[in-house]
């Protein structure tokens, strides 16, 4: 059962403007895209509140920089600190792993760009431009492998440097990705020195 | 529902209902008088399986998300809580844990049914593109329910899975923040997986529910991949799939009560009994095994955007499948080659699992990658191109006939089916 509703147009004195087909867009067409267009941004402008709530909140966004103090280290040796969730390696590098890195040439690296983020634009990937400035012995980056988050293993894989279980991507002793799914060498995040032994990350 | 009803109110309660709200009707329409071709064998049982499957899930699940507390500092101990404080907890949540799996299992028997049969053919594609949907809407609830415990597996699951986001161009390292909820998995991630897992399956319900009206509204295949062309092709749902369904859940659920109370742990991993830590990846971590054949086609590339994109078509493909494969011929008993394919196709699946099982080394990434080629041959080669170049067997004029050797009336029609309306049908 259903209502039928009238089928007779509305007489001219109520609707000065009845809709031709064929003719001009009269002022009611124009009303009716008008509203539409309005309600459909208005509609995708309310959603955007329901997406932004999954960005990482303000609380995440404050654990934005820690301090680590290196004094300890000895040659060889590595500490993994962490910063914003993820796993920092800081390696005090033996002079064999600086000379190894220094020797490889950037025709064998697979992403030749340092991914360091305390340097401007896109510098090679030499060792200097990965190592901490200053102290080239040390190095510390990001200890996630680049392929899908696993983080990597220390003096492990091919070159000695790191090795990721997960899918086998291999680093070397500047972390810098050799072979394996990964595309891109371990990322070196925001370092500054604070005294001799105390750097800051972020 | 179109056509005639064999609905007949005999209360008044119900004809008072029947005027206002005909859901009995809907209901007597669709589960009792509703006609099945006569042929149907057990591969047809796993819908109402899954069915069941899936209320089983949600019971289970709803009453365990009583104990659980989604908190990355509290989820692990809250999960042992269940399993050694809560009254039945154990069982409820090996029902649950295990569920998955099997509810797995039958989906891939399910689908691999259809695959055989033809079920996606003209006019049943809206009917598989549900079913897609739902396995894709399956999967997800799966893997966010895998995180839930934040035991080691759990956690470098959800940290290598949404890392797969981080593959696409330009939007991708937004798309893995915004995802996580902060700089890596950690609590909000865990506390929008549970909140994203509860509401998934009944998501699943309403799909479930399209996925039931539109194989009702065409008819269901059958063996034969012949319509029903007359009463005698068809018997009335209930009592006939009825009780075939219900002897085949009974044969199911021995299995599932197998895992559940001798071996609860078996499709499980024991790195999963280690609570997460973010420092530490555990040396070989691999999915449950029902994503073990989509884990070896993401491996099977040797790079990171290329194993991305290898995963996701894996699963679009099924989407083509319709308009892939050329044949007009429903049943793959009439299409000797594609026979044959088939099941060479069932093997490649089983041993992209295995392979996806093994580690990333040797043999086992050649196999991986030869396996993964054949998987996208079988649908974006051998599908269409055997709709030209096989010859179909002869096909049976009806279903009756395949069934008792002749369809003159008289010989043995069953009498139920003069019940069923076959008119009803396309």
């Amino acid at each position: 059962m259903s209502y039928t509703y009238p089928t007779t147009a509305p007489d001219s004195a109520s609707n000065p403007q009845p809709t031709d087909p064929h003719g001009e867009p009269s002022r009611r067409d124009f009303f009716i895209i008008a509203t539409g267009a309005f309600a459909a941004i208005g509609g995708v402008l309310a959603v955007w509140p329901f997406i932004d709530q999954m960005n990482p909140d303000a609380s995440a966004l404050a654990l934005a920089s820690i301090d680590v103090d290196i004094s300890a280290l000895e040659p060889g040796q590595s500490i993994t600190v962490m910063w914003r969730g993820k796993p920092v390696f800081i390696r005090y590098r033996t002079e064999e792993e600086v000379a190894a890195a220094r020797e490889t040439p950037l025709s064998d690296l697979k992403d030749p760009v340092a991914r360091n983020e305390n340097l401007e634009g896109a510098a090679p990937a030499t060792d200097e431009n990965r190592a901490l400035a200053g102290q080239e012995s040390l190095i510390a980056m990001i200890g996630i492998c680049t392929h899908l988050g696993c983080v990597p293993l220390g003096e492990a894989g091919e070159y000695n440097g790191w090795f990721c279980p997960c899918h086998g991507s291999v680093y070397d002793t500047a972390g810098r990705i050799r072979s394996g799914p990964a595309p891109e060498n371990l990322p070196i995040p925001p370092l500054t020195f604070v005294d001799d032994t105390t750097i800051t990350i972020g | 529902m179109q056509g005639t009803s064999e609905y007949t109110p005999r209360t008044g309660i119900e004809r008072w209902i029947d005027k206002r709200m005909p859901l009995p009707r809907l209901m007597y329409d669709s589960f009792v008088a509703y006609p099945i071709p006569r042929n149907l064998n057990y591969a047809y049982a796993f819908g109402g399986i899954l069915s069941v499957m899936l209320v089983l899930q949600i019971l289970t699940g709803v009453v365990l998300a009583m104990h659980y507390t989604a908190d990355a500092d509290l989820a692990f101990g809250s999960i042992e809580h269940i399993m050694r404080d809560v009254n039945y907890g154990w069982l409820l949540r090996y029902l649950h844990f295990n569920g998955a799996s099997l509810f797995f299992l039958a989906v891939y028997v399910h689908m691999f049914r259809g695959l055989y049969y033809g079920s996606y053919k003209a006019p049943r594609e809206v009917s598989w593109l549900l079913g897609v949907i739902l396995l894709v809407l399956m999967i997800a609830a799966a893997f966010m329910g895998y995180v839930l415990p934040w035991g080691q597996m759990s956690f470098w699951a959800a940290t290598v899975i949404t890392n797969l986001f981080s593959a696409l161009p330009w939007v991708g390292d937004e798309i893995t923040l915004w995802l996580w909820g902060g700089f890596a998995v950690g609590d909000p991630t865990l506390n929008r997986f549970y909140s994203l897992h509860y509401l998934l399956p009944f998501m699943i319900v309403g799909v479930v529910i399209l996925h039931v009206w539109a194989f009702h509204v065409t008819g269901q295949t059958n063996p034969t991949g012949v319509e029903p062309k007359s009463r005698r092709d068809v018997v009335p749902f209930t009592p006939h799939a009825t009780v075939k369904d219900a002897l085949a859940l009974v044969v199911f659920f021995i299995l599932f009560a197998w895992f559940v109370f001798y071996m609860p742990n078996y499709l499980g991993h024991p790195d999963n009994y280690v609570e997460a830590n973010p420092l530490v990846t555990p040396p070989h971590i691999v999915p449950e095994w029902y994503f073990l054949p989509f884990y070896a086609i993401l491996r099977a590339i040797p790079s990171k955007l290329g194993g991305v994109i290898a995963l996701a078509g894996s699963i679009f493909v099924l989407f083509l499948v319709p308009w892939l494969d050329t044949s007009k011929v429903l049943s793959a008993a009439y299409r000797p080659l594609y026979r044959i394919f088939f099941w060479v196709f069932v093997a490649v699946c089983i041993g992209l699992g295995y392979i996806g099982a093994m580690p990333p080394e040797g043999g086992y990434v050649i196999a991986g990658q030869l396996l993964t080629a054949y998987y996208f041959i079988h649908f974006l080669v051998i599908l269409p191109l055997l709709g030209f170049i096989e010859k179909p067997k002869p096909r049976p004029a009806s279903i009756t006939e395949a069934v008792l050797g002749s369809d003159e009336p008289g010989d043995s029609g069953t009498p139920a089916a003069a019940a069923a309306m076959p008119e009803r049908r396309g």
